[in-house]
């Protein structure tokens, strides 16, 4: 006759998996790393010199230690910046007062305008960043819908629907993150 | 004749309790997978400012973080510290810092080794100015400031 092993008492095993249950609840955090991506650029050689670029493609958005607003000399409201800046990047009436546009051939796009718009963006010390991480949101905003409209005419989705890398590229070329912000300078005060 | 009850009377049967360690060994699973440990304790105070247009960070082994805010001790002031790992740090570590981060990766992910700055909203710009110039000196340009999400403005 065979031996039966004896059945293992598994009663205690739900505490034990209860007990590892609550030691991850309490030690992790649900924190989605979540934000605003930006690339900053390369370090500016010393002897370069400074680049001529139109008055009229430059978009000049200047925050104040006391955290206002004031886009092209004129104080604005941040809840009106991102109009201004999406019409200022499409200048869908082509106003000679607003920034050039220039033909270009992209691949997958084709014959395309693409604005030499460049949307200059400076703080002071002071400011605080909230109001920062506020204003580059609204420019994000912009320029995210743009390409939203660009690739919804051309490719029928939202650009962040867009599967095809080739296509994602072509609409990031077609409407570029052009958003440049001033080398920092010492100003008196704080 | 027939025996109708069984001695001792009857009992009820006990509810079997084999399958609870799998479904609670489910939602250990469930919430290892979901969840962040975070390698270092904070020792500054951070509530990131909200935001509506942010894009998810990919990978977490790719992502360096650095902390900007005001230390949780009291008596160590209410000026904006700067957090490396587990300590106080000045801005002249930063580009230590980021050469030890991308020492720590293989040869393929330095290029996309992304730093996220997670900074209190109450931060004066001045400081992250600092650390994003050290940022730039030490190469690392991909960046992400860490937000919370919120709606967009609605259109008038």
């Amino acid at each position: 006759m065979l031996k039966r092993t004896p059945e293992l008492n598994t009663a205690s095993m739900a505490d034990i998996s209860f007990l590892l249950l609550t030691f991850f609840l309490l030690t992790s955090s649900i924190d989605t790393d979540q934000g605003i991506t930006r690339k900053l650029p390369p370090p500016q050689p010393k002897d370069q010199k400074s680049i001529d670029i139109k008055d009229r493609n430059v978009l000049k958005v200047l925050v104040n230690k006391s955290d206002n607003l004031l886009v092209q000399g004129k104080p604005t409201n941040i809840r009106e910046l991102k109009e201004t800046a999406k019409l200022f990047l499409a200048n869908p009436g082509r106003r000679s007062d607003y920034p050039e546009m220039e033909e270009k051939i992209i691949p997958g796009l084709g014959k395309i305008t693409v604005s030499k718009g460049v949307i200059s963006l400076k703080n002071d010390r002071g400011t605080s960043y909230d109001t920062y991480i506020q204003v580059q949101n609204e420019l994000t905003a912009a320029i995210n819908e743009l390409r939203n409209e660009l690739s919804k005419q051309r490719f029928g989705v939202a650009f962040k629907d867009l599967k095809n890398p080739g296509y994602i590229d072509a609409i990031s070329k077609a409407v570029p993150v052009s958003i440049s912000e001033a080398e920092p300078e010492n100003i008196g005060g704080n | 004749m027939a025996r109708f009850k069984k001695a001792g009377g009857r009992t009820v049967p006990g509810i079997n309790t084999g399958s609870m360690s799998d479904i609670i060994f489910m939602f250990l699973f469930f919430f290892m997978v979901i969840t962040t440990i975070r390698s270092s304790t904070l020792l500054v105070k951070i509530a990131p400012p909200k935001a509506s247009e942010v894009q998810k960070l990919e990978k977490k082994s790719l992502v360096s973080f650095i902390y900007i805010g005001k230390p949780i001790k009291a008596a160590l002031g209410t000026e904006s510290r700067i957090q490396l790992n587990d300590s106080y740090a000045t801005v002249g570590l930063i580009q230590a810092f980021v050469v030890a981060e991308k020492q720590s990766r293989n040869e393929f992910d330095r290029k996309v080794l992304t730093t996220s700055l997670k900074v209190d909203a109450e931060t004066k710009m001045g400081i992250v100015t600092d650390v994003k110039q050290e940022l730039r000196k030490a190469g690392a340009y991909k960046i992400n400031y860490s937000t919370h999400k919120r709606d967009a403005y609605t259109t008038r």
